[in-house]
């Protein structure tokens, strides 16, 4: 099947197996390898991107589902080489130790500030419990993004 | 001259690359030219716990699209291979004659492309003779039917065996005034690296194999590569990617990797493999699943004198590493921050019909603090005095020189009362302490608990020192060469600062290279909070050789003594003493060496001798919702001493994540099968991966009591947190309802587990 789907604002497109999945579309057919797979069961958040301006997992729509949309990954956020400011956040802070989380949580992480740009440390932990981190304990996750809403 | 950088919260180098396009995992090698046209490597695993082999019938998945081959064990002429810790225990890397535990894999299908191995798995058909599945520890100890024949038991290691003397039962106890028993399970617990075991594998034409792993230790992978494939260990070549993190479940190789040579051989073709998360919840190495039997006696005015510790290791279906965790590691803790006269330890490791028990971050130690710090809440609980007196009262004193226990383990350093002290006072224990009496003098259905604990722990006993290069490139950058392999722990920062430190090359023209067995042929890798007093000394002592090294080549080039020389830190530039003037900087130097066919490098191996033993106190605060078992963890205060500290963030780092993972042990996580040894948690939503909404943020407290051992006065701090945090947690939900009349409630302490206490207590 043939898709169109702009990631990082270009466009992208191709002739699909339709069960494959966004994430394998941004990852294997684009080469956009910052976005991770950490599970089989849409538990962990790795995955995590943004279409249409909403953060997803991409583990959980097909490639066909985004045809004609809008997709963002983390390799889409830096702008002429400035890191976005939850990125930005996440180095002053130590939001990451081995990085196989990283993406999908800053992606999570700015889409809970674009809803509530102003949450508590209770409101931001439960904005990222679909997404797991092994190394960091959260701690210093959830302080880089109520760093990047001007709290801390 | 500037400050030193050493103790300084230095941001890391290596976050801009993760945050803007990604770590480089082994997933992610789609452009390696060494890996086109691979083909990908698929594993059918046992459905049974425990069963013969009958007959392995591949013919329909053959058939099938994009199907390459499909080899069993026999196909493969695999040999029996004995384990390293018990030789009389040997198995195949696929399952030929008997399959021990489910997950372990039995047939590999090699096809273009991932999702057609994955469709091939329905179509292969294995029959078994399936046998009784021996998953109770217990039960297997005493079963006839064992999984090793050749054992002639399912214990495959005890301490008698080495001649250490079995327990001697309630007779040690006859002259103490209170005696409590207790018995505990530690329980079995996934690691659950965010990232999956991955790894690929391609033969060159120069008969050389390169295989890319995702692991802790990649120098350590290359003798069974070596042996699997049935080669020379020169022909392997091992690179490690970037690491989604390991926590020892990554340590060693496993089958499905060290099959990857032999079936990239038969195809002729590279291969690539990664497991699926459900294949990782059931096939990477588990840890803990330690029985303990505990007695604790002593006086009513709080000494203890006597303790007596029977582990009883599950060492899953395979004698891993798990296996010698508690003779080697638990039992020398068993002692843990107090003087106890009397200590009797006997642990007996037993092979079930699970997943094998490997090194999970703290490895032995976190069972042996669990123990003793429990056994000390029931003993204060017994003789009503608060927990964190009855600790204070049986501390060993401080000690500034070797300490021995009568367990005879030698601990370096140790000042546990001020740490003790430290939790205390900032996390105002007192204040709560009133606060839960009020809240049960109220009969308040919420309640809260206080839990303390005191940990000592061993560090860097892996490794008797470690290799380190510092070279220096043309332009004036330095490269560091490891053998330590830093999977999230920073030691691209870490050995930066450390070699910036010595050489006065700032940080950002520092980079580091590890886990590749060409260019650091020697490495022990990362494990047992090892790297920063091992492999980061190397690089400190070795860059200040360097630095001697270039004195000698500025004295030629600058026609002068070489003790005249000195090194300017601040422009990284060598002078005459006198004549600062004119200098030679590290670029020059190097350049000088090159032209005479030389290369300013320096390489060594640093010895270290003995392992540190970091200690610390940690307090627990946590609310339990008694009409339902629910626990709140409301705040964890961390008083973790690892010597002198590098990078205090890093450090803050390391603690936080090991407390998440203990906390995650005490409360959540708990791998489970059912009695015909089906696992019931494997996958990541029946598994309860601790996540942000079920931790409070973490109060660090800073205590620094440097060892002598190294040049750094470091000791580890990578599993510390998971040491201390876990038995307060554990003992801070048991205190919550204690009052109701329940003595121990066994981790996790899920809202059922807790409910079902108190039910009981009625
Ligand atoms: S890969 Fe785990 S949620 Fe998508
Ligand atoms: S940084 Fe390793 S999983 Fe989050």
């Amino acid at each position: 099947m043939n898709v169109n789907i702009v990631v990082n604002g270009i466009n992208t497109k191709g002739d699909i197996e339709p069960r494959m999945l966004l994430v394998n579309y941004v990852r294997e057919h684009l080469g956009l390898t910052a976005t991770n797979i950490g599970c089989d069961t849409s538990s962990c958040g790795a995955c995590t991107i943004h279409l249409d301006g909403e953060s997803v997992k991409s583990c959980t729509i097909l490639a066909v589902q985004a045809d004609g949309g809008n997709v963002t990954t983390v390799e889409g956020l830096a702008i002429d080489g400035v890191m976005h400011p939850m990125q930005e956040s996440f180095m002053q802070n130590h939001g990451l130790q081995c990085g196989y989380c990283t993406p999908g949580m800053v992606m999570a992480a700015i889409s809970i500030l674009k809803e509530n740009p102003n949450p508590t440390e209770q409101e931001v932990r439960a904005g990222l419990e679909g997404n797991l981190c092994r190394c960091t304990g959260y701690h210093n996750i959830v302080h880089s993004v109520l760093a990047c809403a001007g709290k801390n | 001259m500037g400050g030193s950088i050493l103790g300084n919260r230095v941001l890391r180098k290596e976050d801009p690359k993760f945050l803007t396009e990604g770590g480089k995992y082994v997933d992610d090698l789609l452009d390696e030219p060494l890996l086109a046209n691979a083909l990908h490597v698929t594993y059918a695993r046992s459905t049974v716990a425990h069963g013969k082999i009958n007959s392995i019938d591949v013919s329909e998945a053959s058939q099938m699209d994009g199907i390459v081959a499909i080899f069993t064990g026999a196909d493969l002429d695999l040999q029996q291979v004995p384990s390293a810790f018990n030789p009389m225990a040997t198995r195949t890397l696929l399952a030929t004659d008997k399959v021990r535990y489910v997950g372990e894999p039995v047939v590999a299908i090699v096809s273009e492309t991932r999702s057609q191995g994955e469709d091939a798995l329905d179509a292969i058909i294995i029959d078994y003779d399936v046998l009784p599945a021996l998953i109770d520890l217990e039960k297997a100890m005493a079963s006839d039917l064992h999984l090793y024949e050749a054992c002639g038991s399912n214990v495959v290691f005890d301490t008698m065996v080495l001649g250490l003397p079995d327990n001697t039962g309630e007779a040690y106890f006859a002259d103490c005034e209170v005696v409590v028993k207790g018995r505990f399970m530690n329980q079995r617990v996934a690691p659950c690296p965010l990232e999956v075991r991955g790894a690929a594998a391609s033969w060159g034409e120069n008969g050389r194999l390169t295989q890319w792993l995702s692991t802790q230790h990649a120098q350590g992978a290359v003798a069974p590569i070596a042996a699997a494939n049935g080669v020379e260990e020169a022909l392997i070549h091992v690179k490690t990617p970037d690491v989604g993190g390991g926590f020892g479940a990554k340590i060693g190789a496993y089958p499905e990797e060290l099959l990857l040579g032999p079936i990239a051989k038969r195809v002729g073709k590279p291969v690539r493999w990664r497991e699926t998360r459900s294949e990782s919840m059931v096939a990477l190495g588990h840890g803990r699943a330690q029985l303990q039997y505990v007695t604790i006696g002593g006086n009513r005015s709080g000494k203890v004198t006597h303790y007596q510790l029977w582990a009883i290791q599950d060492s899953g279906a395979w004698v891993d590493m798990g296996t010698i965790l508690a003779p080697f590691m638990t039992r020398p803790m068993s002692s843990g921050v107090y003087d106890i006269p009397n200590i009797e330890c006997r642990t007996t490791s037993v092979v079930t019909n699970t997943t094998p028990i490997v090194a999970y971050r703290g490895a032995g130690r976190p069972e042996a603090t669990a123990a003793i710090e429990r056994a000390m809440d029931m003993f204060a609980a017994k003789i009503g005095m608060d927990p964190a007196e009855v600790r204070r009262i049986n501390l060993i004193p401080k000690f500034l020189e070797p300490h021995t226990t009568v367990v005879g383990q030698t601990y370096d350093v140790g000042d546990y009362e001020t740490s003790l002290n430290k939790a205390l006072e900032v996390s105002d224990y007192a204040g709560w302490r009133e606060k839960q009496k009020a809240a049960r003098a109220r009969g308040d259905v919420k309640q809260l608990g206080i839990g303390v604990s005191i940990y000592v722990e061993i560090t860097g006993g892996v490794g008797n020192g470690e290799a380190a290069k510092v070279e220096i490139l043309d332009n004036g950058h330095a490269l560091i060469y490891t053998g330590t392999s830093p999977h999230g722990q920073g030691h691209a920062t870490a050995w930066a600062m450390l070699a910036s430190e010595q050489t006065g090359i700032p940080m950002e023209k520092i980079d580091l290279v590890w886990g590749d067995t060409d260019l650091v042929p020697v490495g022990t890798g990362t494990m047992g909070s090892r790297s920063l007093q091992q492999g980061g000394n190397a690089v400190f002592a070795v860059s200040a050789e360097l630095v001697n090294k270039a004195k000698a080549v500025a004295a030629r080039l600058l026609e002068a003594n070489e003790a005249d020389i000195v090194l300017d830190k601040d422009s990284a530039a060598f002078h005459v003493a006198g004549t600062p003037a004119l200098t030679k900087t590290w670029s020059e130097l190097a350049q000088a060496e090159k032209s005479v066919g030389g290369a300013l490098s320096h390489s060594d191996v640093i010895g270290v001798t003995g392992a540190t033993f970091p200690f610390g106190a940690h307090v627990a605060i946590v609310e339990v919702d008694t009409e339902t078992g629910k626990v709140t963890h409301l705040r964890h205060f961390a008083c973790d001493d690892a010597g002198r500290v590098l990078n205090p963030l890093l450090l803050e780092g390391q603690i936080h994540g090991g407390v998440a993972q203990g906390t995650a042990q005490a409360l959540l996580e708990e791998v489970v099968y059912d009695t015909d040894g089906n696992p019931t948690t494997s996958n990541l939503m029946d598994y309860a991966f601790i996540s942000a909404a079920e931790l409070p943020s973490i109060d660090v407290i800073h205590m620094e009591t440097p060892t002598p051992l190294n040049l750094l006065g470091a000791k580890g701090i990578g599993e510390s947190g998971t040491i201390g945090s876990t038995p307060a947690v554990q003992s801070a939900v048991i205190d919550a309802v204690s009052h109701l009349g329940v003595d121990h409630i066994d981790m996790p302490t899920t809202p059922q587990r807790v409910w079902e206490a108190i039910v009981a207590a009625n």
